[in-house]
């Protein structure tokens, strides 16, 4: 009897021998990203340790310029707006993980069921996703956050609402397209059960998109947690969270400073992972290069 | 075709629906009992305000009847009363709706102007620096927190050069040309009154650029990778043979066909301003839904958010049709299959 040969695909990110080979290849604006990305980590770790002033306590005069002491002045209640963005980072960059990674988990296992299984259960998840793709984004995640009551963690339930969709669709056509290919035929006439199909034979290929658009969208989300903040919906005072930052800002008019750290930071997370999400797109997935 | 558009428009009523349920699950997830999803809290120790808004919303009745209940409502234009104004949502909406609708238009004829030009000129000169220079500033447009920019752009044209009036749709002390459509600047035009109608004009302007400065990228975009597409086909290559120059084959060749899928991407676009208009009418005082919506989520006025949300819901959808419906009508090469 001969052996059966191992039918199983690998995808390309996970052949490329090493990460590294994959960062190399990356166009010069996915590596800037990918650094700003890096940057923000290391904040993120590193923050406790950092010699700023307590973001919550009063660091000098009120509503001070931008200043050698001060590198983005104060705010109305004298705090350091420099030390203030930093601590930012606590707030968004985990948020935005957990609102990505729960999206990705939850669209992703509803769209595999979608196209793997058909029927009934395609049609109900498709339809519940065709009705929270009605809402205008924003909307939505004010309406479920109001229902919740404020708060950051309700704002992240939101925010899964309104992006599990996304990812239900992606999955579902890719699974869709891959269950059709040759070494799923043979898998199925070698007598595999569906789970295993499905499980090994299916997915593993099916994760690319997902994960391109996971990289985009992470800014996206950090994006519409500031907004939600900004409204009062998200993060209240005195949290150093960049909406929030920006909607005291706002009413400060004059001084402009207040708000011009956390809304760069936020333009900043928001250019990375699009420069970063474009460079993965242009070295997997080739079909759509342009 | 018909036969596509007719089935686009049976799937809209099913839409709606799921929108007006979702909304209806939420009201009825709100903190404690759903009478707090319909009544704010000062007004709960009044007996007979309970007892008619019970009554109005079947509260004593089993769920089905009031899911039942809720969707008659609804289809009355009932939207149930606002906390913070006291009156009905739907006058509420109604009565701001057109100042949304004229920032969104004007925001939607800059966006897509702007993005055309840049398209066009990005396309014409490929990777040179304009090309770059265009480019980068229409994804800064798309990546740019708008409710900073909005700020930032305030203090630039407003405080410090003086070139934009303040916030606001009119100045201060201004009157409002007599309410035909609801949109001034279009007012102020059909009744012929030339100051005020500058006046509203020029403050739509700033929000309006600021608003349409996050769709520009994508309609940029598109734009610039159709024509790049457009100008390589044979039928570009002809008109070159027989001598056009590279601005006319550009403009008259392949802009024209460059310019069907941008159709596509104008309900897409709507999207994202319905949700820029929200935060941009915060920063400018803006009277539309918007800023009604933000005002409600400052104080969990639910009846609010839940009239924003469903008449945004719509009006999304809707886009959405008639851009489907635009596209079949301009591209006679699509066969809808569906």
């Amino acid at each position: 009897m001969t052996a059966i040969p191992d039918i199983r695909v690998v995808p390309r990110w996970r052949r490329s021998r090493a990460v590294l080979s994959v960062l190399g290849q990356l166009p010069l604006t996915g590596k800037i990203g990918l650094a700003i990305l890096v940057f923000w980590l290391l904040v993120l770790i590193t923050i406790s340790v950092l010699p700023l002033p307590d973001p919550l306590a009063m660091a000098g005069r009120r509503l001070q310029p931008p200043s050698i002491e001060f590198w983005l002045g104060t705010d109305a209640l004298g705090r350091d707006v420099f030390s203030r963005t930093l601590w930012g980072a606590v707030y968004t960059i985990p948020i935005a993980f957990a609102v990505v990674l729960s999206a990705v988990a939850i669209g992703s296992f509803m769209g595999a069921i979608a196209g793997y299984s058909g029927r009934w259960a395609d049609s109900v998840i498709m339809r519940a996703a065709d009705v929270t793709l009605s809402f205008p984004p924003i909307l939505l995640a004010m309406t479920v956050a109001a229902t919740l009551g404020p708060g950051l963690s309700n704002a992240a339930v939101a925010m899964v609402i309104v992006w599990w969709p996304i990812y239900a669709r992606l999955m579902r056509a890719q699974v869709l397209e891959v269950r059709t290919r040759e070494h799923v035929e043979a898998a199925i006439a070698g007598g595999a059960g569906r789970m295993r199909v499905l499980r090994v034979h299916i997915l593993p290929l099916c994760w690319t998109p997902t994960l391109i658009n996971a990289t985009m969208d992470f800014g996206q989300v950090a994006l519409l947690a500031a907004s939600l903040s900004f409204i009062g919906l998200g993060a209240s005072p005195p949290t150093p969270e960049w909406g929030s930052m920006i909607s005291e800002g706002a009413t400060r008019f004059y001084s402009w400073w207040i708000a011009m750290g956390p809304g760069l930071a936020i333009l900043s997370i928001v250019l990375a992972t699009s420069f970063l999400g474009d460079g993965l797109r242009d070295i997997f997935d080739r079909r759509s290069r342009t | 075709m018909l036969r596509y558009v007719i089935k686009r428009m049976i799937t809209i009523p099913f839409l709606l629906l799921g929108v007006a349920s979702v909304a209806f699950v939420l009201s009825q997830m709100t903190k404690g009992d759903p009478l707090a999803a319909l009544l704010p809290e000062r007004m709960m120790s009044n007996p007979e305000v309970v007892a008619a808004v019970k009554a109005e919303w079947g509260l004593d009745q089993p769920l089905p009847v009031r899911y039942g209940i809720y969707i008659g409502n609804l289809l009355q234009g009932d939207m149930g009363t606002s906390f913070t104004t006291r009156r009905p949502v739907a006058q509420d909406i109604a009565e701001r709706l057109p100042a949304t609708l004229e920032l969104v238009i004007a925001a939607m004829i800059v966006g897509s102007s702007v993005g055309i030009g840049i398209g066009l000129l990005s396309a014409r000169f490929k990777n040179s620096a304009l090309d770059i220079g265009t480019r980068g500033f229409a994804l800064l447009g798309s990546s740019v927190p708008i409710f900073w920019s909005g700020l930032i752009f305030l203090y630039i044209f407003t405080v410090r050069l003086d070139w934009a009036p303040g916030t606001g749709r009119l100045d201060a002390r201004s009157t409002p040309p007599p309410d035909i459509t609801g949109m001034y600047t279009i007012d102020a035009l059909l009744s012929g009154q030339m100051t005020t109608f500058i006046e509203a004009l020029s403050h739509l302007l700033l929000p309006a650029l600021i608003l349409g400065w996050t769709v520009t990228g994508i309609v940029a975009r598109l734009v610039r990778s159709s024509l790049l597409d457009s100008l390589g086909q044979d039928y570009a290559r002809t008109a070159r043979a027989k001598g056009a120059p590279e601005r006319v084959v550009l403009l008259n060749h392949a802009l024209p066909n460059a310019l069907i899928p941008v159709l596509t991407i104008l309900g897409f676009t709507f999207a994202y301003l319905i949700t820029g208009a929200v935060l941009t009418e915060a920063i400018f005082s803006w009277p539309g839904i918007g800023s009604y919506a933000v005002t409600a989520s400052r104080s969990l006025d639910y009846p609010a958010i839940g009239g924003v949300t469903i008449v945004g819901a719509t009006a999304f959808l809707l886009a959405n049709l008639v851009t489907d419906i635009a596209y079949a009508w301009a591209n006679p090469k699509i066969k809808v299959s569906q």
